[in-house]
C-alpha cells in the first residue's frame, strides 16, 4: 500500500499542494484528475523523488519513507513516466531501457542481452522496432512507448503515467489498456493522469480529484461518468461546442494539388478547404499528417501546387507562407511553437517585427499594443505580456501560438494536436475559438490524434495512411470506426 | 535590476582601479591611461564581434590568427606594393569581413559545429602566415606612406586614444543593432530557440550568417588598429591566443555560451576589467606569469557568482 498523508509542498510565492490524501492499493489503478496546476505534476514528483515534501508523510508498506531523488524512490519499486520524456535521442532503444543498470559481463556492456531482453519488452508495448534502433529516429508516440517498456523493464511495484497517451493514437492508447491490465494483475499499483477524460472512464478504478492543490473529492468505479469527472477537476459543468459547419455555398480558399512531401516521396496527396470550414485529419502517428502542414508552411521542401483563393503560390519558406496568410501552429509547443524563455509579448510580436519597426528599429509602444491585444483577444491568463512563456500552462501556452497568429490576420490556419497535454477548461476554449474562427471565414486544418476531438470540432475528416490520404469523410459518414478503418489502410 | 550584472561589473572595475592607483599612483598617469584604454579599444572591438556569434550559439577562436594573416597582408600591401594606406586598411577590413563569410557559411550552410570550422581556421591562417613570411618579423618601416596610420591609430583626441573612439562608435551602433532593432530581437530568438524561430518566420540562417560576418569585419577593424599599435608582426606570437580574451569578456559580460542572451555593455565593461587587471599586474610589479591566473580566477568568480544569482532568481519566480 502506498499512502499519502498530509502531504504540501510550497514554492516562494504558491502552494502547490495543500495537505493531499492519497491511498493507492496493489493492483489497483487510481487516475489523478484535475486542470493544469491543479498540483498532479507537483504530487507525482514528490513520489517519484525529484522533490520533497515541505510537511505530510509518504509511506510505503507501512514504512514511511523520504526520497531524496528519483533512484530511491526506484529502490521501492516506485517509478514515474512523465509527460516530458526523458530517453536520451542519441543512444538506441536498448540503451535506453537500460540506462543506468546496464548489464555487464567480464566488465563489459553485455550489448547481446541487453538486445535480447529489449525484443521482449518491445514486444508487450507492440512497438515493432529492433532493439539497436537510434531513439533520434523514432516518433513521438514511438518514444513514449520506449518509456513504457522502460518501466516494464523494472520491479516496479508502484506505477506512475503521467500523460501516456498524449502522444498516442487510438490503437496504440487501446494496447497500453491492455498493458496496464496486465500489470494489474501482477499486483502493480498504478496512478495514472490524463486529461482525456474517455479513457480514464477506461482504465480506472477510482478517480481522485485535485484542485488549486487541494483533494477535491473522489469518484468510486460506479460513479464515473464525463459529466461527475470535468466538475470534479473544473467544479462547475461545461458546455460542450456546437458546430454549426460552413455555408454550402462558400468559396473554395485552400486548395492543394499532387503535393508530395520529403517523407513519402511518391504519394501525392490532393484536397481542398473551404472558407468557414474545419478540416480534421486523422490517422496513425507517421501517417504523414505534420509532414503535410509542414511542408504547406514552407518548413520542409515539397512539389505540387498550392492554390489560395485561385492563386497559385510558391512556398519555399515560412516566411513565404506567413506572407500568404498561412499560418501554422506546430505539434510541438515548447520547441517550435514558441520561444519560451522569451516573455508573451516577444512571442506574440516575433513575426510581425516588419509592421512595429521605422529604419529597422523596433517601436516598442506600437508593439506592446499589439502584444496586448493580442493576449487579450484570446482570453490568455497571464499576470501580465511580460511574463516568461514557459511559465504558463499548456493552453495558455497555446492560445499565445493562436493569438500570435490570429494578430496577423490569418487566410488558412494548419494546426497539429491543437490540445495536446491541454485541460478540460483549456481545451474547451480552444474548440470555442477555432469555430469561431471559422465562422470568421478561415480554411482550418486540424491534425489531430484525438478521436473525441476530431469527431467535435470538423466539419469534415480526412484519414492518412501511410501518407495516402485513405478518404475524406463528411460529418455524417465520420464515425469512430469509418476512421479507424481508413487509417489502417482498410475501406468504410 | 535590469543592468545589475553591468552594475556589478563597473563596481569592480572601479574597486579595481582605485586599489592600482592607491598602490601605484602612476596608474592614474596620463600616459597609462591613455596606454590601457587603448588595448581596451582594440580587445573591445573584437570581442563584440566575439559576442553576436555567441549570441547564436556559436564561437569564433580563428580570431587571433587572423590577426596574423591580416596584419602579414597589410605590411605586404604597403611596403611591397607601396599600396595607398587607406585601401590597404580597407581591403585588410573586407578580407576580414570575407572570412567571416566563409565561416558563416560552412557553419549554416554545410552544418559545420563553429567551433570546428574556426578552429582549423585558427591553425590555417596561422600557418599561411607563417608560410608567407618565412617565419620572418614584418614591420612597416619600408612604408613611409603607413607613418599616417600609425599616427592616426596611436593619436589620441579629447584625451582618449584613436582605438578608444573606434570601440564607442562600435558599442553604440552595436547596442542599437542587439538591443533596440528587429535584427537585434531575431538574432536573439534564433540563439534561443533556432527551431521556435524558424517557425516563427525567422530567416535563422540568414542571421546567424550576419553574426560571422559581422565578427570577421570587426576582428579585422581590430587586426588593423593592433599591427599599427605593435608596428611589427611576428607571425608566430602576433595576437596569439587573443580570442579566448574576447571569449573571456563575453562570459564575463553576461552572454551565454549556449546562445540566447548577451549585453553590449556588459563586454565592454568586461574587456576593460581584463585590460585594467593586466595592467594592475604590471603597475604592482606582481609576477607577469601570474596574469592569466588572475585573470581565470576572476572569470570563475564571476560566472559562480553569476550562477548562484540565477539559481535564486529561478526558486522565486518558479
Amino acid at each position: 500500500m502506498l499512502q499519502i498523508h498530509g502531504v504540501s509542498k510550497r514554492f516562494p510565492g504558491v502552494i502547490a499542494l495543500d495537505s493531499v490524501d492519497i491511498n493507492l492499493a496493489p493492483g489497483e489503478v487510481v487516475a489523478l484528475l484535475g486542470e493544469n496546476g491543479a498540483g498532479k505534476s507537483t504530487l507525482m514528483k514528490i513520489i517519484g523523488g525529484v522533490y520533497q515534501a515541505d510537511a505530510g508523510s509518504l509511506i510505503v508498506e507501512g514504512t514511511p519513507c523520504t526520497f531524496r531523488s528519483p533512484s530511491e524512490a526506484l529502490d521501492k519499486g516506485i517509478r514515474v513516466v512523465f509527460q516530458e520524456l526523458s530517453v536520451l535521442e542519441n543512444l538506441d532503444i536498448s540503451e535506453n531501457i537500460f540506462l543506468g543498470r546496464e548489464l555487464r559481463k567480464s566488465g563489459l556492456v553485455d550489448r547481446k542481452r541487453m538486445c535480447e531482453l529489449t525484443v521482449g519488452y518491445l514486444e508487450k508495448v507492440g512497438l515493432k522496432r529492433s532493439p539497436s534502433t537510434p531513439v533520434a529516429a523514432l516518433s513521438i508516440a514511438e518514444r513514449q512507448l520506449v518509456e513504457i517498456a522502460k518501466a516494464f523493464s523494472m520491479k516496479v511495484r508502484y506505477l506512475i503515467l503521467d500523460e501516456p497517451t498524449s502522444s498516442l493514437t487510438l490503437e496504440e492508447s487501446n494496447r497500453l489498456f491492455q498493458i496496464i491490465a496486465d500489470l494489474k494483475q501482477e499486483g502493480v499499483g498504478i496512478f495514472y493522469i490524463s486529461h482525456r477524460l474517455d479513457e480514464v472512464g477506461v482504465v480506472a478504478d477510482r478517480v481522485v480529484g485535485l484542485r488549486d492543490g487541494k483533494n477535491a473529492g473522489a469518484l468510486a468505479k460506479e460513479e464515473i461518468t464525463h459529466e461527475a469527472m470535468v466538475k470534479l477537476m473544473v467544479g462547475r459543468d461545461i458546455a460542450p461546442s456546437v458546430n454549426s459547419g460552413p455555408a454550402a455555398s462558400s468559396d473554395v480558399v485552400l486548395e492543394i494539388k499532387d503535393l508530395r512531401t520529403t517523407r513519402y516521396p511518391n504519394i501525392p496527396v490532393s484536397f481542398s478547404i473551404r472558407a468557414g470550414e474545419i478540416l480534421g485529419l486523422a490517422g496513425l502517428v507517421g501517417a504523414g499528417r505534420s509532414e503535410v502542414t509542414q511542408a504547406l508552411f514552407g518548413i520542409d521542401p515539397c512539389s505540387g501546387t498550392v492554390e489560395l483563393k485561385g492563386e497559385k503560390l510558391i512556398i519555399r519558406s515560412p516566411k513565404d507562407a506567413i506572407n500568404s496568410g498561412i499560418f501554422l501552429v506546430p505539434e510541438d509547443r515548447r520547441n517550435a511553437g514558441l520561444t519560451t524563455s522569451m516573455s508573451v509579448g516577444e512571442n506574440i510580436v516575433l513575426p510581425a517585427w516588419n509592421k512595429f519597426s521605422s529604419a529597422g528599429l523596433k517601436r516598442q509602444s506600437a508593439a506592446r499594443k499589439y502584444a496586448q491585444e493580442g493576449v487579450a483577444q484570446l482570453n490568455v491568463k497571464t499576470p501580465s505580456i511580460d511574463q516568461i512563456a514557459a511559465n504558463l500552462s499548456g493552453g495558455n501556452q497555446q492560445k499565445v501560438v493562436l493569438a500570435r497568429w490570429l494578430q496577423m490576420n490569418p487566410k488558412v490556419m494548419l494546426i497539429d494536436e491543437p490540445t495536446r497535454g491541454i485541460d478540460v477548461g483549456s481545451k474547451a476554449e480552444i474548440y470555442t475559438e477555432l469555430r469561431r474562427l471559422a465562422s470568421q471565414g478561415l480554411a482550418i486544418l486540424m491534425v489531430s490524434s484525438d478521436m473525441e476531438e476530431v469527431l467535435a470540432v470538423s466539419d469534415r475528416v480526412g484519414v492518412m495512411h501511410e501518407g495516402k490520404l485513405t478518404g475524406i469523410l463528411d460529418r455524417a459518414q465520420a464515425t469512430e470506426e469509418a476512421i479507424m478503418s481508413l487509417a489502417v489502410g482498410g475501406t468504410i | 535590476m535590469k543592468f545589475g550584472k553591468e552594475l556589478s561589473i563597473f563596481l569592480i572595475l572601479t574597486v579595481v582601479c582605485l586599489f592600482t592607483g592607491y598602490q601605484n599612483h602612476n596608474f592614474f598617469s596620463q600616459a597609462n591611461i591613455l596606454n590601457t584604454t587603448k588595448m581596451i579599444g582594440i580587445y573591445g572591438i573584437f570581442s563584440i564581434g566575439m559576442g553576436f556569434v555567441i549570441i547564436t550559439g556559436g564561437i569564433d577562436l580563428s580570431v587571433g590568427s587572423v590577426f596574423a594573416l591580416l596584419g602579414v597582408g597589410l605590411s605586404m600591401l604597403l611596403t611591397e606594393h607601396h599600396m595607398n594606406p587607406w585601401l590597404a586598411v580597407l581591403l585588410a577590413v573586407l578580407a576580414g569581413g570575407v572570412l567571416g563569410l566563409l565561416h558563416g557559411v560552412l557553419v549554416t550552410k554545410a552544418k559545420l559545429q563553429s567551433f570546428i570550422v574556426t578552429l582549423c581556421g585558427l591553425m590555417i591562417y596561422r600557418s599561411l602566415a607563417r608560410t608567407v613570411t618565412g617565419d620572418n618579423t614584418r614591420n612597416f618601416s619600408d612604408a613611409p606612406q603607413a607613418k599616417v596610420l600609425i599616427d592616426f591609430v596611436n593619436g589620441d583626441w579629447l584625451g582618449l586614444p584613436t582605438p578608444m573612439w573606434l570601440l564607442i562608435l562600435c558599442a553604440i551602433i552595436a547596442f542599437v543593432v542587439l538591443h533596440r532593432s528587429v535584427f537585434g530581437i531575431r538574432l536573439l530568438a534564433t540563439g534561443q530557440n533556432e527551431e521556435s524561430a524558424r517557425f516563427a518566420g525567422i530567416p535563422t540562417q540568414r542571421i546567424t550568417l550576419i553574426t560571422y560576418v559581422v565578427c570577421g569585419l570587426l576582428a579585422g577593424i581590430s587586426a588593423v588598429l593592433l599591427a599599427f599599435y605593435t608596428s611589427s608582426i611576428s607571425p608566430n606570437g602576433h595576437g596569439i591566443g587573443y580570442e579566448l580574451y574576447a571569449v573571456a569578456a563575453c562570459v564575463l559580460g553576461g552572454f551565454s555560451l549556449r546562445g540566447g542572451d548577451g549585453s553590449i555593455i556588459g563586454v565592454v565593461l568586461a574587456t576593460a576589467l581584463l585590460q585594467v587587471l593586466r595592467n594592475m599586474i604590471n603597475m604592482l610589479q606582481w609576477s607577469q606569469q601570474l596574469e592569466f591566473s588572475i585573470v581565470g580566477g576572476v572569470i570563475l568568480v564571476g560566472v559562480l557568482i553569476d550562477g548562484a544569482i540565477r539559481n535564486r532568481k529561478k526558486r522565486i519566480t518558479a
